[in-house]
């Protein structure tokens, strides 16, 4: 109980007066006239802390905003806490963010595992877990879990694109797959294996011919790569994290195994992994993709490639340019900002939710040129389509249409 | 036939990785009687400090032979700086120092060098040796090398007093001491080796793994897997206990169980010659008077 005495009455009618033309929003906590406290969990030390690229574009961008006047008038108080990728570790640090720091919502959390750790508590608590860092297929589920929302392109979904192109433009498919024994590995194949057995009458039931696993300890996929080429296979899908992706096509091309390759987007880094498995192996390798790969100079007189690199050069200055976290972390970033923006004075929880799940053909920078965010309470995919491209010389080169998963 | 040949072919090179990494186990094993879990991450860093030195210009060979000498001194020094005052202490303070050096070199070198992997050159041509994807010149020379190391290690324990006293000092301290043995000294000068191995090892590995700070992670446990086997006190042990698991893994997961078990398989293999026979292989039954 509070007691209402002359002074608060005071104070709250000169924090009025003195407030412009925002004041009198609706707020849940985390929101105020001044401010938006937004929370964020992600692997700075451990494994993957290479992943914490993200979180530090991220912080970057929300420097940006803040020096331009914040978003409509309110200062961003972005509290990004280290999780070092252990899934109890972010339960423990989003009940912190949710109950101590009273954080509006979670913004970009990264890790499948991490994020499935939280997500029965964010929606018991009915606190935002908004454009999650992870592909995975199970983010867009409003029926059941209303409070959280993905982002990126999921793999269940990439998967089934090239599964289509593969019947489009191989005879007679033979497919030997490499899979990471995960979660992702499990969503790629998934997505990947439904849409070629919808194919079956055209090119037949058993077009798969093989599938390897491997686990991350695995010092190498060798002995793998040598029972998918011993398979007779004329396509390899590659699913595997970068490491494994270059030891994967660099043993390929050593034991002479020339099938036609996709390779998945979560390994399509020229830097991290055609580069140390040689250029000269990876020529034709076929990917999806959804961003403007930096290193393209292709990219280079594009409005959005100079925003972008300004904002490096002046916010981001520390970070490996080549990074594509810092292509994607920019890109996210800006689609919650709009958000915020279309929140208005009415940042609620509830009104968070709702302004993320009517975005409409909202354009993103960075993005590849026709890609447009849709949002609907039904659908909580933010990007479904992508850009095929295949390895030119030294760069990923678009070819064909916008695909996506309903359309192609 | 000519798929179980490459996979014996494949499963050797992994052996010989393998046996590299249980060869610095062993080392420090016989010099101190303690296993290094930081074996896999001081490596690592070691070929990083090579890589950085190829990268700055330096050829090859010098920056082998640098890094070498410069991971000697690194494990001297770790010996002296950290592990000198706990030679007293109870084992298990040992193993959290272990610990905690495995994770600060993992840690360090992510901060200096980023995760993302790099391509580390290699002194043997990746061509191959017949012309029919079965052994590459650069496979055969992670063996050789293995073998030349092996080599050396077991003429160096067995044929020079310096030898001597260092397995005197490991097996029992105090006797040695009343035998004028410098035991602290001869500690150090096995971690300054087992660093020095660790080194080499990683840059037989990192052009066939790629390197990165988790290069060694999933290598020590199948090179721990090795050590045990081939018997932990016993360097020639190691070696062929290294090659047996890089074999036998390659086969029983292309023919048996399938890929997803190897490491537990891995891990079966140790149990069972604990079990069975607890000196390893090739190990001889120490008997202790009490």
């Amino acid at each position: 109980m509070t007691r209402l005495t002359r002074r608060t009455v005071l104070s709250g009618a000169a924090t009025l007066l003195a407030a412009p033309a925002i004041a009198g929003g609706k707020y849940s906590p985390g929101a105020s006239d001044t401010e938006i406290k937004i929370g964020q969990t992600m692997p700075y030390s451990g494994n993957a802390s290479a992943y914490g690229a993200n979180g530090r574009a991220h912080a970057a961008y929300f420097r940006m905003i803040n020096e331009q006047g914040g978003i409509n008038g309110r200062k961003i108080n972005f509290i990004s806490l280290d999780d070092g990728y252990s899934p109890p570790k972010t339960v423990e640090l989003a009940r912190q963010l949710v109950e101590r720091d009273q954080v509006l919502f979670l913004f970009a959390p990264l890790g499948t595992q991490c994020n499935t750790a939280i997500q029965k508590y964010m929606n018991q608590k009915k606190v935002p877990q908004l454009f999650v860092a992870t592909g995975a297929s199970k983010w867009g589920d409003p029926a059941h879990f209303p409070w959280t929302m993905g982002w990126q392109p999921d793999y269940r979904t990439e998967g089934m694109i090239y599964a289509k192109h593969i019947k489009q433009t191989v005879k007679n498919p033979k497919i030997a797959i490499l899979r990471q024994n995960d979660d992702m590995g499990n969503d790629y194949v998934g997505g990947f294996r439904e849409q070629i057995a919808a194919f079956k009458d055209t090119i037949g039931a058993d077009a798969i011919v093989i599938e390897a696993t491997y686990e991350v300890t695995d010092p190498t996929v060798d002995s793998q790569i040598l029972q998918l080429k011993n398979s007779g296979a004329n396509v390899f899908y590659n699913v595997t994290t970068p490491k494994f992706a270059a030891q994967a096509i660099k043993k390929a091309a050593e034991i002479g195994w020339k099938p036609a390759q996709y390779l998945v987007n979560v390994s399509a880094s020229v830097g991290a992994v055609l580069r140390p498995a040689g250029l000269e192996n990876a020529q034709g390798i076929i990917t999806a993709q959804y961003i403007k790969d930096v290193t393209d100079p292709h990219w280079a007189d594009a409005a959005d490639f100079k925003e972008w690199k300004a904002w490096m050069d002046k916010y981001n200055s520390t970070a490996n340019p080549s990074e594509s976290a810092n292509v994607t972390g920019y890109a996210v970033a800006f689609t919650v900002a709009q958000v915020l923006k279309r929140c208005g004075d009415d940042l609620t929880r509830e009104n968070v939710m709702r302004q993320a799940a009517s975005m409409h053909d909202l354009e993103v920078p960075m993005l590849l040129p026709g890609i447009k965010l849709n949002t609907s309470a039904t659908d909580f995919y933010p990007i479904e389509s992508v850009r095929l491209s295949h390895v030119e010389g030294e760069h990923w080169t678009l070819f064909g249409d916008l695909v996506s998963r309903d359309a192609a | 036939m000519e798929f179980f040949l490459q996979q014996f072919a494949a499963g050797l090179t992994s052996g010989a990785i393998y046996a590299c990494v249980a060869l610095g186990l062993v080392m420090i094993y016989v010099s101190t009687d303690h296993i290094n879990f930081a074996q896999g991450e001081m490596a690592m860093f070691a070929t990083y400090l090579a890589w950085a030195m190829i990268d700055a210009g330096l050829p090859y060979w010098v920056a082998f032979g640098l890094t070498v000498l410069v991971a000697f001194a690194g494990g001297f020094a770790i010996q002296r700086v950290i592990l000198k005052p706990l030679e007293r202490a109870p084992v298990l303070a040992l193993v959290v120092s272990f610990i905690a050096l495995l994770s600060i070199f993992n840690a360090v070198a992510g901060m200096i060098w980023s995760y993302t992997i790099k391509q580390f050159p290699s002194p043997f041509p990746s061509r191959d040796l017949f012309g029919n994807g079965l052994v590459s010149v650069q496979q055969l020379g992670v063996v050789g090398v293995t073998l030349v190391m092996l080599g050396l290690l077991t003429a160096f324990f067995r044929f020079t007093t310096l030898g001597l006293a260092m397995r005197a000092a490991a097996q029992n301290a105090d006797s040695a001491r009343l035998m004028g043995v410098r035991v602290s000294w001869m500690l150090a000068l096995g971690w300054g080796l087992a660093a020095a191995i660790g080194a080499i090892a990683g840059m037989l590995v990192a052009p066939i793994v790629f390197l990165d700070p988790n290069m060694m992670t999933g290598i020590l446990v199948y090179g721990f897997a090795g050590a045990l086997v081939g018997g932990i006190g016993n360097p020639m042990g190691a070696v062929a206990g290294g090659f047996i698991v890089g074999v036998l893994e390659n086969l029983v997961g292309s023919y048996v169980i399938g890929n997803e078990l190897k490491l537990t398989f891995a891990l079966i293999i140790v149990i069972g010659v604990l079990l069975l026979k607890p000196a390893g292989l090739f190990g001889r039954v120490i008997v202790k008077r009490v």
